[in-house]
């Protein structure tokens, strides 16, 4: 059994509000020198598969047909 | 013997936990201590209420049904169902799932008497937002409602907010929903028919919210954030598909008796559907979808999970119901059969894990509470006009008092809300009353939640009364009939006689106000135990009215409508500023008595308005309450952004012909022809009619008291509360 | 003419849509669950508003995997109608019937108001009936109508005129204040206000109402040409 690790963020070049506002929130906590923040989902798949290439290849196509959209987000997948 | 430990910490006194031992005959079990426990706590037994709620009227002008969950009226052959509901201390803790889960719940107990929802108010009530953890929580709250309530597709068509230093601490969320239903196509929370088989429907059982009812609305709030474990999490996407699956189940015909799985989880769904059958039922928790492992025979009985419903079906239909839950991807199994001896028995892992009369379990003991004025209240009634000064800049005081959150303009809040979908809604929030429309007939139907609890503070009776009052009036101003009430009741610790005294005035309040408009109270709520370590709330006995349009087209708005139109007061102004929103913001001051109230005055009020709405005569309506005249003047002006030309109420110092609270008045507009028609009217029915002024310009002039333009008065009123979130 | 609603868990504009069809423009229409696989013989399909299993992930990103979306892609690209409103626009975009994604609103609230609309094109089967230019008043209510699409297939989209409404003041951040936009073929609109819910005069305006009739007169005159 692998556990893949779906990370799903929206696009450097999409406008990211939710992020935008979180910055501002941790800015008014005095927080400083804050460059950006940016949104995204954590997704976690328990998956059977042969081996580890196999398990990444796999979550690569979920994230691609359904998990992740990406006309707006982008995606990285961690396997352990 | 139990110890006194496991009991008490189950809230249970020892002379209860003698009288279990007395029914039971022997030692109780852990479940079936658990089981009493959650029912003969004060969210499900009612033990310290019981004895006044009955007093509520049960009919009125509408046919009244009083059912075991919620109420109704009925209106040729539809049933109207409507309940309001409090979920008060979980939204304190956690504001957005607990208002949310409030939502969820209401909407619940309409559906499960058959009636699909069409709308939902909101009262709610919130400390100061000068303080961030108020802001935390209306946001929460209003995040919350709009979270659940949009994705079901109910609208959330009206309500109240109030921001008050006594709710700082523990806010008030009381959420009312309304369904329609054919009368036919009603159902009942009862199971009977031995052997009928007993379903359970809707999503999992996990570990969330045990007990969570009795443990949250049964003690005072001193650590709040040590109880989110017991907050509930909604998910409204299961609701939805749970409406759907259950309007398909009932038009099966195959259904006994239905009932939301609300506080208290399966042992109150399981005992008072018996009870109220007057049958048994056993049942067997191996059944039970789980969505946590290891789970214990009494946590499974009290769960509240949401989103779950317990069904009692035809024998040998089972298989058909349960493919309908199937379809909507939702549990539907069996787990469980009535039975005759009136017992609620429980099977768990091949034990009986519990075996209990109904009727001990659903009745549960009812304690007299003693009651005694609070010492200190003489003294707060006391005030002396003399020692109000009166401002110099009225102007000034008027863009203070609309930028009071209280009275300030709701729109970021309802903005939030969907309030369309369902395509009935013809008078959108923002004015008195909601109205809606009741497809496939030329009715229509209005609804409003009313308390100022600074009266009730100040005169409970009086205060419950003017609630009522408030009611109604909103409705007649929207052109309904006033017909119905539903109440939620919140109140401090019953214990303590002065705030049980509070509760006893407000119940008499609400009873001989509700027998003098012929409306009878057919569903309610009691949330007690609504204290912070600085005290109680304000008594706050909310009130949800429903009222009946006959003719859809003769509803009528608060706003002004054109340019030229008379505009005139109706009703009485007193000198009076006691409990008054001026008092409060100007004069830093809660003092003296609730407005005077006299309920024939006010029904001749109301009935002059509702038959000028009939007659066609009148343009706008709205009700005179917080921040008085000059506060209801500018309400008018705001949504067609039309400006007024008044004059002043003689006979009473300035600030309270302008901002006093004087009951039993109503702001009407109309074409200048009507006028005489109208002072036709007042004068049959003995009811004082004031010339105000006219509508139109853009400017907001009283006399020589206040004269802004009425750009000016909307950037305070429109900005009062939205600056704070 | 025969319209279809499509039925997913978590549709709640469903039962107004098929009211308006069947009360107000008085034309046969059928409920269409979302596990049907086979149409017949519907002449316009309206994917309706609400929260298809409750936005959860993306809004319409689970419900463009439904098996009804197979028959609805194939007869969109056959030229049939299809009118995706609010949360069924957004299935468009996700099914990739229509070009685009959804953000969140720019205030990251829920907004519930009558908006201002121009209608921007009227060589549609759904806005013929409207006058470039005209003003309509007309609901919004959604979370995610922000709509984004990159500077290229914006620049398609102006060059083919698929953008068909446009908002007066943008309430949500909307990319070029898109409201609504057709596929090339026009014979696919997707829109984020609420037609249904202002085409009868009780609900405060009836300005939508002509995006109905609109595809009534087309389809009428699409079958005599037959």
């Amino acid at each position: 059994m692998f556990e893949a690790q779906i990370k799903v963020t929206i696009k450097k070049t999409v406008a990211d509000p939710q992020g935008l506002t979180v910055k501002h929130a941790l800015e008014s906590l005095d927080f400083q020198g804050i460059d950006e923040v940016r949104m995204g989902k954590f997704i976690i798949v328990k998956l059977k598969a042969q081996n580890e290439a196999e398990a990444k290849a796999e979550a690569e196509q979920m994230s691609k047909k359904l998990l992740a959209n990406p006309t707006i987000e982008d995606f990285t997948v961690d396997i352990k | 013997m139990v110890k006194k430990e496991v009991y008490s910490a189950l809230g249970l006194t020892d002379a209860e936990y003698q009288k279990i031992e007395q029914i039971m005959g022997r030692e109780p079990s852990s479940t079936e201590l658990a089981m009493f426990s959650v029912e003969w706590s004060e969210h499900c037994g009612y033990p310290r209420s019981r004895n006044l709620l009955k007093l509520l009227p049960k009919e009125g002008k509408y046919p009244a049904l009083v059912g075991e969950d919620s109420g109704g009226i009925i209106v040729d052959d539809l049933a109207i169902i409507f309940k309001m509901e409090s979920h008060n201390h979980p939204s304190q803790v956690e504001p957005k799932q607990g208002a949310a889960t409030g939502v969820g719940g209401i909407i619940r107990d309409i559906f499960t008497a058959g009636a699909r929802p069409i709308a939902s108010l909101n009262s709610l009530r919130f400390g100061l937002l000068t303080e961030p953890y108020n802001r935390y929580l209306l946001k929460g709250v209003v995040e919350g409602i709009q979270f659940y309530g949009n994705c079901l597709g109910v609208p959330t068509v009206g309500g109240e907010i109030y921001f008050d230093e006594s709710y700082s601490g523990n806010c008030l969320v009381n959420a009312m929903s309304i369904g329609v239903c054919k009368k036919l196509e009603l159902a009942r929370a009862q199971a009977s028919g031995v052997g009928n088989p007993i379903m359970y429907v809707g999503s999992s059982t996990g570990r969330d919210g045990i007990g969570g009812c009795s443990v949250l609305a049964s003690h005072e709030f001193a650590e709040g954030e040590e109880k989110r474990p017991t907050v509930q999490i909604g998910d409204p996407f299961t609701e939805k598909c749970l409406i759907e699956a259950t309007m398909e189940t009932l038009a099966t015909g195959h259904v006994v008796g239905i009932k939301d799985m609300g506080a208290a989880g399966l042992t109150c769904s399981s005992a008072e559907m018996a009870y109220a059958g007057g049958s048994g039922m056993e049942i067997d928790l191996d059944n039970v979808p789980l969505r946590e492992q290891g789970m214990e025979a009494y946590e499974i009985m009290m769960s509240e999970s949401q989103e779950r419903m317990l069904v009692c079906v035809k024998k040998g239909k089972e298989k058909e119901i349960e493919k309908i839950f199937e379809k909507w991807d939702l549990h539907g199994v069996v787990i469980g059969y009535v039975t005759d001896n009136k017992k609620v028995k429980v099977n768990y892992q091949g034990k009986v894990v519990a075996d209990i009369d109904t009727e001990a379990l659903a009745k549960a003991p009812i304690y007299d509470m003693p009651a005694t004025e609070p010492e200190n209240l003489k003294e707060i009634n006391i005030l002396d006009l003399n020692s109000i000064p009166q401002p110099k800049d009225y102007n000034e005081v008027l863009l203070k008092i609309l930028a009071s959150p209280t009275i300030a303009s709701k729109a970021w809040v309802y903005e939030q809300y969907d309030h369309m979908v369902q395509v009935n809604t013809v008078v959108l929030p923002g004015s008195d009353a909601a109205v809606l429309r009741l497809k496939g007939t030329s009715k229509g139907l209005a609804a409003t939640t009313d308390c100022n609890s600074r009266y009730c503070f100040l005169n409970p009776y009086r205060g419950a009364q003017i609630a009522v009052a408030e009611a109604c009036r909103n409705l007649v101003c929207s052109g309904a009939d006033p017909a119905a009430v539903t109440d939620c009741l919140n109140f401090g610790n019953p214990e303590k006689p002065d705030r049980y005294w509070y509760f006893k005035n407000c119940i008499q309040g609400i009873v001989d106000a509700c027998k003098a408009f012929n409306v009878a109270v057919v569903s309610g709520n009691v949330s007690f135990y609504n204290e912070s370590p600085k005290g109680a709330i304000n008594p706050t006995p909310t009130i949800g009215m429903i009222g009946i349009l006959d003719d859809l087209d003769k509803r009528c708005v608060s706003h002004f409508k054109n340019a030229g139109d008379r505009v005139l007061l109706l009703g009485e102004t007193k000198e009076e500023l006691g409990g008054s929103e001026y008092l409060k913001v100007i004069h830093d001051k809660v003092a003296g008595d609730a407005p005077e109230l006299d309920l024939e005055k006010e029904k001749a009020v109301q009935k002059v308005v509702y038959e000028s709405i009939q007659m066609g005569y009148i343009n706008s309506a709205h009700d005179c309450s917080e921040g008085g005249l000059a506060v209801a003047l500018a309400e008018c002006c705001f949504v067609n952004n039309l400006g007024v030309a008044a004059c002043l109420i003689p006979g009473v110092r300035e600030d309270a012909a302008l901002f006093g609270e004087s009951q039993s008045r109503i702001i009407i507009s109309c074409g200048p022809d009507e006028v005489g028609r109208i002072e036709e009217l007042c004068v049959e029915n003995g009811v004082e009619c004031f010339n105000l002024g006219k509508v139109g310009g853009d400017k907001f002039i009283i006399n020589n008291s206040v004269s802004l333009p009425l750009e000016t008065l909307r950037e305070s009123w429109g900005k009062g509360l939205s600056k704070y979130v | 003419m025969k319209f279809g609603v499509v039925v997913f868990p978590g549709s709640n504009c469903d039962q107004d849509c098929f009211h308006v069809v069947d009360q107000v423009i008085k034309q046969p229409v059928e409920f269409i669950w979302h596990k049907t696989t086979k149409l017949d013989n519907f002449d316009c399909l309206i994917i309706p508003g609400g929260f298809s299993y409750g936005d959860y992930l993306r809004c319409g990103a689970i419900a463009r995997f439904s098996p009804i979306m197979e028959p609805v892609i194939r007869f969109a690209n056959n030229g049939g109608l299809v009118i995706g409103i609010c949360n069924g626009f957004q299935i468009l975009l996700e099914a990739g019937l229509l070009p685009g994604a959804m953000l969140r609103n720019k205030n990251l609230h829920f907004i519930c108001k009558f908006v201002n609309l121009r209608v921007e094109a009227t060589d549609t089967p759904f806005s013929s009936g409207y006058n470039k230019g005209q003003i309509l008043h007309i609901p919004i209510a959604h979370n995610e109508g922000n709509y984004y699409i990159d500077d290229k297939g914006l620049a398609g989209l102006k060059k083919n005129n698929q953008i068909v409404f446009r908002y007066v003041n943008n309430p949500n951040g909307a990319i070029d204040d898109i409201a609504g936009i057709v596929n090339k073929n026009r014979n696919v609109l997707g829109m984020m206000p609420h037609p249904e819910r202002c085409s009868e005069d009780a609900l405060g305006g009836s300005d939508g109402r002509m995006v109905w009739e609109s595809i009534v007169k087309w389809s009428k005159k699409k079958s005599t040409a037959r």
